[in-house]
């Protein structure tokens, strides 16, 4: 029988205002094994410690139930408090009676009753605990980032400079990602291409990194320190170590009808192509939905002018099995599709575009080599219309209900850029809330304001309606003066609502890491992890982990860096003892529980067993101890009961709902 | 009948085979057992006919422990649960020799009894050979007839079709008598039911279980080696006979525990003596994987991984199986 004192924590008020915490006390101290039970204001306080320390000692406890917040928060706290008092760690056990009990209810009465009945589960698990040792995993000293744009190329560098080989996974043809798209950036003006391609240059030239492009993740398998991941290395039909980046081929190539990516498909580009003129690497890809040679079998001319002899028709997908300590998820954005807003007319007019459709007509390098100009027409315009939060802050389905954070700012960059490129040009601005909360922003959009004659008015459009003249009649709402407004444009940029890229959804699958309604990847907490997965060793950059502009990012990059280099820097990790174990004489050798093991740590071996007398020779499930992440999955799915997690057998577990629904 | 016992008593002879599983007669003339026979005078009592709706395929799990190969006579229907049982690794192929035998639908004989017709002495027209379509018997209380196509199991009138699905020759002609029906109505009309109508359906059924565990017994999914309802290494041993209401559980749990793994062979319910619908519960989750994962059938093959104990990135999210209920 074990001797178990309960520890019941005030928190403050947090607990104490909605549990009755003396009633849980006194009612504790009946159960079955319960010798000692006090409540304290912060249990996790140095004082709190020591109380429990103390009470270890004094009562000979060979068990403790600490109610308390979630063991998210304290578990380790605790567990470490009790190993210095000279019991087993893992003979703790956390009810939480806050997060799931004082801060849901509102009634003392209830919440009480319910902060007991946990804190019984709690009693009646520890009765069954045993004391458990952790064991050792080893760590590769080799990270892998997930996404070529500035969030993994910054992460990939801080990494790298501190000594650890890094690889770079992206799935387009070149690094650069979003930020490459960009013409200049907030709040300095500065040309994008200028200040991201010399990092660009960093990544590739850097000796520790090793950049896989047009390449996806295929698999992850593995765990904290000793991922394997396969990297599927897509054709690109052009051989990487003969390309001299002549770029004659892309002149050549008959075939000019794809849509370039880079230039969002307001131009065309050539089947065998580079995205962009820096692209990292300068090796062109064949598009072979657009190739002539791919589909009839004739032409080759790529073939033909290559003086490397670089182009290769039969190459093939190729996969890569590596293996890392850890994984940094920088996939990036892309903004939302925009059916759902038909008022816009989008879909209906060639110049009603997108902020960053917008971007890459003021680009130099862009479909219009930087000259402003309609798409429909090819007319300067003389009228523009911004039109923000298109998506965002949204209360109905069609959109996001978050704020995309950089629209407001990239907004004032194009306008006060138009109004001082072409000063003849109006630009009007329909906005909900001018949010610049950053360094020199709201200065910026003074500037835009003041400066530039930008004229901003607070409300929403409703509508834009295209005329028969090719004019595009604006109706809004002006809410200072509260008035409608009826407005005809040439041009209407729409600051469309950017959502994580769609990939990301299977990626945090296969990584097991956690990820919102939003699919924006979760944080193990919000304030004070907030660069880290939920699952261990998978680490956040960039606006995967949420909206950010680019230097947030570049922040944040570094903060991942600088946790993927922490872990990288241990030689071992302690691995957790709760792992799954097969009673061989109770496994019929059926394979279920090889078959759910996300981690492949479950074997069969035929074995010699001595079953009550009968000896024989049986199939039976062998665990991986070192492999098992005591997840549990197998065994839910043994139905002989064969499988069982130490720390959490089923057994306690009955034993907790037993417990809950006495 | 003959033609199947002729070339069993050929294989027996040529040592291709050690002992035959098949079935004998019983004490009465509709109740055939399965029986291991070994020489050709134990063959006198060898019979196949209508009544013949035993499973043999999970006698199959210890014959695998035995010297030499053993013969199986299966089912159309019976080879879906020996192929399970080779995905279980439970059975050895390469010991067994599987003789397919033709089916034409086997008979219920609580349905003949519900026709009036008792006291049978005897019983023509049950032979696997021939196209009879009446069944003919004598009673204590005289000469009394029924069609065939009445008085089948539920599970022929759903029946999986006429192809065995793993053999090593077939003897017999089968025949599909499902003519088309939906298995799944039954379930479907529950699944409407009120969440109390429900309550008092599982109620009214469950009551009648008397734990004499001859579903478990039969059941080819079923087939661990120690139950959990028997092994005293888990506090759920007994509790399913607590009370009234944990006592359902017994069912439940086991509808759990061969979910993606029964092949709906309806033995289930054939078996149970309080005449316990069974094979709903079996059949609500085969429909559930159906809609969920795409049609399923456990046992059409050995090698395929069941929707349950598979991922792929197609599957559902767990919020619209929730939904569901």
């Amino acid at each position: 029988m074990q001797r178990i004192g309960v520890f019941v924590c005030h928190c403050g008020s947090n607990i104490a205002a909605t549990v009755d915490v003396n009633k849980v006390v006194e009612v504790i101290k009946a159960e079955p094994g319960v010798v000692h039970a006090e409540d304290y204001q912060y249990m996790c306080s140095e004082a709190g410690q020591e109380k429990i320390a103390g009470a270890i000692k004094e009562h000979g406890l060979t068990g403790i139930v600490v109610c308390s917040c979630s063991p998210r928060m304290h578990e380790g706290t605790f567990r470490k408090c009790a190993e210095k008092a000279g019991i087993n760690p893992y003979m703790v056990e956390i009810a939480n009676i806050r997060e799931q009990c004082s801060w849901i209810h509102k009634d003392i009465e209830e919440a009480t009753k319910k902060a007991v009945i946990l804190a019984r589960a709690a009693v009646a698990k520890v009765n069954l605990n045993t004391p458990l040792k952790p064991g050792e995993s080893r760590v590769t000293k080799r990270a892998l980032v997930i996404g070529g744009g500035i969030a993994g190329i910054q992460t990939a560098l801080d990494i790298a400079d501190a000594g650890y080989e890094v690889d770079i996974v992206e799935k387009t043809p070149s690094i650069g990602g979003r930020m490459s798209q960009l013409d200049k950036t907030f709040p300095t003006l500065d040309c994008s291409a200028c200040i991201l391609t010399p990092k660009m240059v960093d990544a590739s030239a850097h000796e520790k990194i090793n950049i896989y492009t047009y390449s996806e993740v295929e698999k992850v398998s593995g765990f904290v320190g000793d991922f394997t991941v396969d990297i599927r290395k897509k054709a690109r039909y052009v051989d990487m170590t003969k390309c001299t980046g002549c770029g004659v081929c892309q002149e050549k190539c008959p075939s000019k009808k794809g849509l370039s990516e880079f230039n969002r498909g307001l131009n065309k580009r050539s089947a065998i192509y580079t995205p962009f003129a820096q692209a990292i690497p300068n090796v062109p890809v064949i598009d072979t939905d657009q190739c002539i040679k791919m589909k009839t079998g004739k032409c080759g001319l790529c073939e033909k002018v290559c003086q490397a002899g670089a182009i290769d028709y039969t190459q093939k997908d190729e996969i890569i099995s590596e293996k890392y300590g850890a994984i940094v998820v920088a996939t990036g954005f892309d903004i939302i599709k925009l059916d759902q807003y038909d008022e816009y007319a989008y879909s209906q007019s060639k110049d009603v575009i997108t902020s960053l459709e917008l971007e890459r007509i003021m680009n130099a390098a862009g479909p219009t080599k930087g000259h402003l100009e309609r798409l429909s027409d090819g007319k300067s315009p003389k009228n523009i219309v911004f039109i923000q939060c298109v998506g965002s802050r949204c209360s109905d389905n069609r959109g996001k209900s978050y704020c995309s954070k950089i629209c407001c700012m990239y907004t004032a960059k194009h306008a006060m850029l138009i109004r001082d490129k072409y000063p003849d040009v109006n630009v009007t601005v329909f906005y909900i809330d001018v949010r610049t909360p950053g360094k020199n922003f709201d200065e910026f959009y003074r500037r835009a304001v003041e400066e530039y004659g930008v004229n901003y008015i607070k409300g929403q459009v409703g509508k834009v309606a295209p005329q028969p003249d090719g004019q595009l009649m604006v109706h809004g709402v002006d809410l200072i003066d509260n008035k409608q407004i009826k407005m005809e444009a040439d041009m209407v940029v729409l600051a469309a609502a950017i959502e994580p890229e769609s990939s990301v959804r299977k990626l945090a699958t296969m990584l097991t890491a956690s990820i919102d309604t939003n699919n924006f990847l979760t944080e193990a907490h919000p304030k004070l992890r907030p660069v880290e997965s939920p699952t261990a060793g998978v680490f956040l950059s960039g606006v995967s982990q949420g909206p950010k502009d680019i230097p947030e990012t570049v922040a944040q990059a570094g903060a991942a860096a600088i946790k993927v280099v922490g872990l990288l820097a241990k030689d071992k990790l302690l691995t957790n003892p709760c792992t799954a174990h097969s009673d061989e004489l109770l496994c019929n050798g059926c394979s279920t529980c090889a078959n759910v093991c996300p981690y492949g740590a479950i074997s069969y071996e035929d074995k010699q067993v001595n079953d009550h007398g009968i000896r024989e020779t049986r199939r039976v499930a062998v665990v991986n101890t070192a492999l098992c992440q005591g997840c549990g999955a197998c065994t839910v799915a043994c139905p002989s009961g064969a499988m069982d997690l130490q720390g959490f057998s089923n057994r306690q577990i009955i034993a907790e709902v037993d417990a809950i629904c006495r | 009948m003959q033609e199947l016992i002729n070339r069993i008593k050929e294989l027996l002879a040529d040592k291709t085979v050690e002992r035959v599983l098949g079935w004998k007669a019983g004490d009465l003339s509709y109740n055939p057992e399965p029986a291991y026979f070994k020489t050709e005078d134990e063959l006198e009592n060898f019979v196949y006919d209508g009544f013949c709706g035993a499973n043999l395929s999970k006698y199959m799990i210890e014959a695998a422990k035995l010297e030499g190969k053993t013969l199986v006579c299966l089912k159309p229907c019976d080879t879906y649960s020996f192929n399970q049982l080779i995905k279980e690794h439970r059975v050895d192929r390469e010991k067994t020799y599987i003789i397919g035998v033709g089916c034409k639908g086997k008979l219920d004989i609580e349905k003949i009894k519900a026709q009036g017709i008792r006291g049978i002495t005897s019983v023509s027209g049950a032979e696997i050979d021939g196209d009879a379509e009446t069944l003919e018997f004598e009673t204590v209380y005289g000469k009394k007839s029924c069609s065939y196509n009445d008085v089948m199991l539920e599970r022929c009138y759903v029946c999986k079709g006429k192809e065995h699905v793993v053999y090593d020759e077939i003897i017999g002609e089968s025949k599909d008598t499902s003519e088309g029906a939906d298995r799944f109505s039954e379930v479907s009309r529950i699944e409407n039911m009120s969440p109390e109508e429900k309550f008092a359906f599982f109620q009214k059924e469950l009551s009648k279980c008397i734990r004499c565990n001859a579903c478990r017994n039969v059941c080819p999914a079923c087939s661990c080696r120690k139950c959990v309802f028997d092994s005293n290494k888990f506090d759920s041993a007994q509790k399913a006979n607590t009370d009234s209401f944990e006592e359902k559980m017994f069912h439940i749990i086991r509808a759990f525990h061969v979910a993606g793994r029964c092949t709906d062979c309806g033995e289930c319910s054939r078996v149970c003596p309080q005449g316990i619908p069974l094979h709903l519960f079996n059949r609500k989750f085969i429909k559930d994987i159906n809609e969920f994962y795409g049609e399923y059938q456990a046992g059409e093959d050995t090698e395929s991984r069941a929707p349950l104990t598979n991922f792929t990135f197609d599957d559902c999210e767990p919020g619209i199986v929730g939904e569901r209920g």
